[in-house]
């Protein structure tokens, strides 16, 4: 859990309501954010530097995002701003968009014939809407982990490896010790490391796999990692290891998770938010908060609902 | 009352069933049907091999003289050696499927990876129409459009072209296309989508994606197109003996005029008298055109199996 | 640690070698897409533009000549009667074998020999086919060269096609149609009968179409079983199916459309060679388009109605 010291390097006290209904930040120069959230880390890697010291851009941020499929709209009109190295968590009933909103983060909704995001999504203040920005690249920054996992049909050295290989990187030395890296920090590098490169990826049990996905990811030194409901296919057990996995991964990466469980969502983020759907069936952001708030003093009765266990 | 009924109900279901449905006569027709196909490939395999050996038991031929360069059937010194046919089929097939495999596999990617569907919509259906073009029709384009075409337009490069192994390895690419590319477009639609999507999301391209995803797990679907592709080509007869010049020496280059086993075949059988030597060689040709088609489908299951275990 | 050297472009911009390897090769396979169609295109167009001049009612309908352009009626006769006799054979004879593939077909060792079979037969070169044709359909039964010998031959390479279409259409029926027609009471074969059979109509008719085009434009497996005979003067008044001299005996040589254009090029006997060829191939791919075209439009209306009905 999230002790008292932790919280404060996150957001709070941000009204979800007024986050969502913020006028216009799509038009803002990418730089200037004017309710920014508090935040302490400096950051080198990213090179985006507090603005006047006063406040931190968001490491991603969501600004009037709506998304169709043809003519069904999916997302209406979503807005929320993620800061550096939190756990940002997407809770809400089935079809309330959850997936959809967390696709357009990398752009995957791009795949998907027929979707079409409206609004601007944002990386270090970089539209990721823009025509000129590199999905390619974009994906290699924003890391995704899918509900089912999908190791490809090769080694478990060369899934790891995948990724930086066609990033160019043959280095076989420096490959390794990649490899090994990104498999200790997946909490896997213990129970493969003695056949990496004789055993398949698809040889591995399902959490195996799972956590083999995220150091799929992770080898591509991501900043940002989207999570699609990664441990549903779990059983207890793996699952608890992908939770603490990602508690691990939250001093270096800025996560966000969509999950069904919520006592998943109370264990592992620092924030959460509560996605409902609509009268015509379009999912919005309801509620957004600190974890602890939003699940033991929620401002909207819905969401007291929700997590109530009253529908969804 | 109860034990009545219960006594009734039970006997019902332990009549005797009618002698019709003992029989099962459909049943049994069907199987008929279905096995006249393997009684259809023994006695072809019977006959043709009967047949293809005549030129040993029949005629005396030693079978060691058919493995010769020498094609001679009616001037002394005789000699029926069927290498130049075996190589010419080998040759002709696999060139035209070195111009083939890329193209198909190529096509096959940009309607599965590719293409929107309004454009998968225009260019399936121009392939089904590839697929029903006769192969007389190909080997009257390759005389009459292919063959001047060459002829005339590629005399500047230093050399001519006109009835040739490159012109029916050409004619050949085309007819084996859409055979190759329906089957390897079958492979990768097999893909799981989620692989696709894993790779493009660590932040690849499309390209490479294709590469290194889709290639290898298509793989095993590839090769058997690849096979197919040769089998249709190595049996494919009229077509191939239309542009090929038909010249019954061992084959030497891409732009001389060659033979085949096939062209062999189609042109002799008629103009010799069934029994003659020179008339039972064609039959071994025959038998060794079997043979090739044979090993294919043996080849193809073994494929298909390994393909499906991974 | 040092992390690897992992390139790391900006996000904006499109530049960089893997993108450019990425555009070249969505350029090139669009290419390939717009070749098969500028192909198809170019050889469709290039056929009617020889047959202008070519292509008449004459051309069509009359005899053969050595001396004048002549026509190919009986040789289009003989292609037409073929096609109906082989697919009297092979279309009944496949759609049984179809239906014990699909619905009776156990997992064991007769299936695999028989699907061996299948494959088997359908990849002996046509050429072949007519080699065993003219030992089992002219010598042995000494008919010499007949339309019965050509069809069967035709049969026996057609024969694993339609067993395989007839197979996967009846396949495409879903399992609960079965079972609810089981569990009505109904026997297997009548379930098959009045159930699956209707639902795989329309996929049959396609396979039989597709089947019929193949067909047609078959040359290697005839040319010594069917001959290279060239027909005159056929007397359609004639219905005697055992006078040899009948259009309608299948005791006949019978050579066909596809075949006369082998024979027209390599015996080249006529001047008119070259438009013969033209006009006949024409022909052919005319056919080719109809049975394709046929196909996909009975299709549809079989399934339409079916499955409104
Ligand atoms: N590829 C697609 N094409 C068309 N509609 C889609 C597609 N994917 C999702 N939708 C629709 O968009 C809406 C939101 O779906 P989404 O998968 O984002 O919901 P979710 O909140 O992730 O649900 P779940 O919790 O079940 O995963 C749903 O109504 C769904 O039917
Ligand atoms: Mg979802």
């Amino acid at each position: 859990m999230n002790t008292g010291d932790e919280m404060t390097t996150t957001t709070r006290a941000q009204d979800p309501i007024e986050a969502s209904i913020d006028p216009s930040p799509a038009t803002l120069p990418p730089r200037i954010v004017p309710v920014g959230p508090g935040r302490t880390a400096d950051d080198a890697r990213t090179g985006s530097p507090d603005v006047a010291g006063v406040a931190a851009m968001p490491k991603v941020a969501a600004e009037a995002v709506s998304i169709t499929y043809g003519t069904k709209l999916a997302v209406r009109d979503v807005s929320l701003e993620v800061p550096e190295r939190s756990i940002l968590a997407l809770i809400g009933p089935s079809g309330s968009g959850k997936s959809t909103f967390l696709r357009c983060f990398n752009r995957m909704n791009d795949l998907i014939p027929g979707a079409r995001v409206t609004g601007q999504v944002r990386l270090d203040g970089i539209g990721l809407m823009d025509p000129d920005v590199s999905v390619v690249e974009l994906r290699r920054r924003v890391g995704m982990v899918f509900q089912r996992p999908n190791p490809f049909p090769m080694s478990i050295y060369d899934n790891v490896a995948y990724g930086p290989r066609r990033r160019g990187a043959s280095d076989r030395a420096q490959l390794d010790e990649l490899v090994e890296r990104s498999l200790t920090r997946a909490a896997l590098w213990t129970e493969v490391k003695d056949d990496l490169r004789r055993k398949s990826g698809l040889a591995l049990s399902g959490g195996q796999q799972q956590r083999l996905c995220i150091a799929r990811v992770l080898a591509t030194e991501p900043e940002v990692i989207l999570m699609d409901e990664p441990a549903s296919a779990l059983d207890p057990i793996s699952t608890l290891r992908v939770e603490e996995l990602m508690r691990e991964l939250r001093e270096l990466y800025t996560i966000i998770i969509v999950t069904h469980n919520m006592q998943q969502a109370a264990r592992v983020s620092d924030r959460t938010a509560f996605f409902n759907m609509g009268e015509d069936r379009a999912g919005y952001l309801v509620e957004l908060d600190d974890t602890r708030t939003l699940f033991t003093n929620p401002k909207n009765q819905l969401t007291e609902d929700y997590v109530s266990g009253r529908f969804g | 009352m109860a034990v009545v009924g219960e006594a009734a109900g039970l006997a019902g279901l332990h009549v005797r069933p009618a002698l019709r449905d003992r029989l099962d006569l459909p049943r049994r027709v069907v199987f008929l049907a279905a096995a006249s196909m393997v009684a259809i490939v023994f006695v072809l395999l019977g006959f043709i091999a009967w047949q293809g050996v005549q030129l040993f038991v029949q005629n005396g031929y030693p079978i060691g003289s058919v493995i010769s360069t020498t094609w001679s059937p009616q001037d002394a010194p005789i000699s029926f050696g069927v290498l130049p046919f075996v190589a010419g089929t080998i040759g002709v097939t696999g060139v035209a499927v070195l111009i083939s495999a890329p193209l198909s596999i190529g096509l096959a990617l940009f309607l599965s990876e590719v293409a929107p569907r309004w454009a998968r919509a225009v260019v399936q259906p121009a392939l089904e129409i590839f697929v029903g073009i006769p192969s007389v029709v190909w080997g009257w384009l390759g005389l009459t459009i292919l063959v001047p075409f060459l002829r005339t337009n590629l005399n500047g490069l230093g050399f001519t072209l006109g009835f040739s192994w490159f012109a029916g390895s050409l004619v050949l690419s085309i007819m084996i296309l859409p055979t190759i590319t329906t089957i390897t477009y079958d492979a990768f639609r097999a893909v799981p989508q989620d692989l696709r999507t894993g790779s493009l999301a660590l932040g690849t391209t499309r390209w490479q994606t294709i590469r290194h995803i889709l290639l290898p797990a298509a793989r095993a679907g590839t090769l058997t197109a690849i096979v197919l592709g040769l089998t249709r080509a190595a049996g494919e007869a009229l077509a191939v003996q239309m542009v090929i010049g038909n010249r019954p020496t061992m084959p030497t280059s891409l732009t001389q005029p060659m033979t085949t086993l096939t062209s062999q075949i189609t042109l002799d059988m008629g103009n010799t008298v069934f029994g003659a030597p020179d008339n039972n060689v064609l039959w071994t040709m025959g038998l060794i055109l079997l043979a090739i088609s044979m090993i294919a489908v043996l080849l193809i299951r073994k494929l298909n199996r390994s393909g499906g275990r991974r | 640690m040092s992390a690897p050297s992992q390139a790391r472009g900006a996000l904006r911009g499109t530049s960089g070698r893997t993108i450019v390897a990425d555009r070249a090769a969505t350029v090139v396979l669009w290419a390939l897409g717009g070749f098969v169609l500028l192909l198809l295109g170019a050889i469709i167009l290039h056929f009617v533009i020889a047959s202008i001049g070519v292509v008449s009612p004459s051309f069509i309908f009359g005899d053969p000549s050595d001396t004048e352009l002549g026509g190919v009626g009986p040789l289009l006769w003989n292609s037409v009667y073929m096609l109906v006799l082989a697919m009297l054979i092979a279309v009944p004879l496949g759609i049984l074998a179809g239906i014990y593939m699909s619905e009776y077909a156990g997992d064991n060792r007769v299936t695999d020999t028989i699907r061996f079979a299948e494959e088997a037969i359908s990849s002996v070169p046509s050429i072949v086919v007519g080699l065993f044709g003219l030992i089992a359909f002219v010598n042995l039964t000494h008919w010499g060269f007949t339309a019965l010998g050509g069809a069967l031959a035709l049969t026996l390479f057609n024969l694993p096609l339609m067993a395989r279409l007839s197979e996967q259409a009846l396949r495409a029926v879903p399992a609960d149609e079965r079972s609810a027609s089981l569990a009505l009471g109904a026997t297997k074969w009548q379930t098959i009968r009045h159930v699956v059979l209707p639902l795989a109509i329309p996929g049959i008719v396609t396979g039989i179409i597709l089947t019929a085009g193949r067909v047609f434009g078959e040359a290697a497996a005839l040319l010594f079983t069917a001959g290279l005979s060239t027909p005159t003067g056929y007397n359609f008044g004639n219905l005697n199916i055992f006078d040899p001299k009948s259009p309608w005996s299948p005791f006949r040589p019978a050579t066909t459309l596809s075949v006369y254009i082998w024979k027209t090029n390599s015996e080249g006997l006529s001047q008119f060679a070259a438009q013969i060829g033209d006009g006949a191939s024409a022909l052919l791919l005319g056919s080719v388009l109809i049975f394709n075209l046929g196909a996909r439009f009975l299709g549809r209306i079989l399934t339409r109605r079916l499955t409104a009905a």
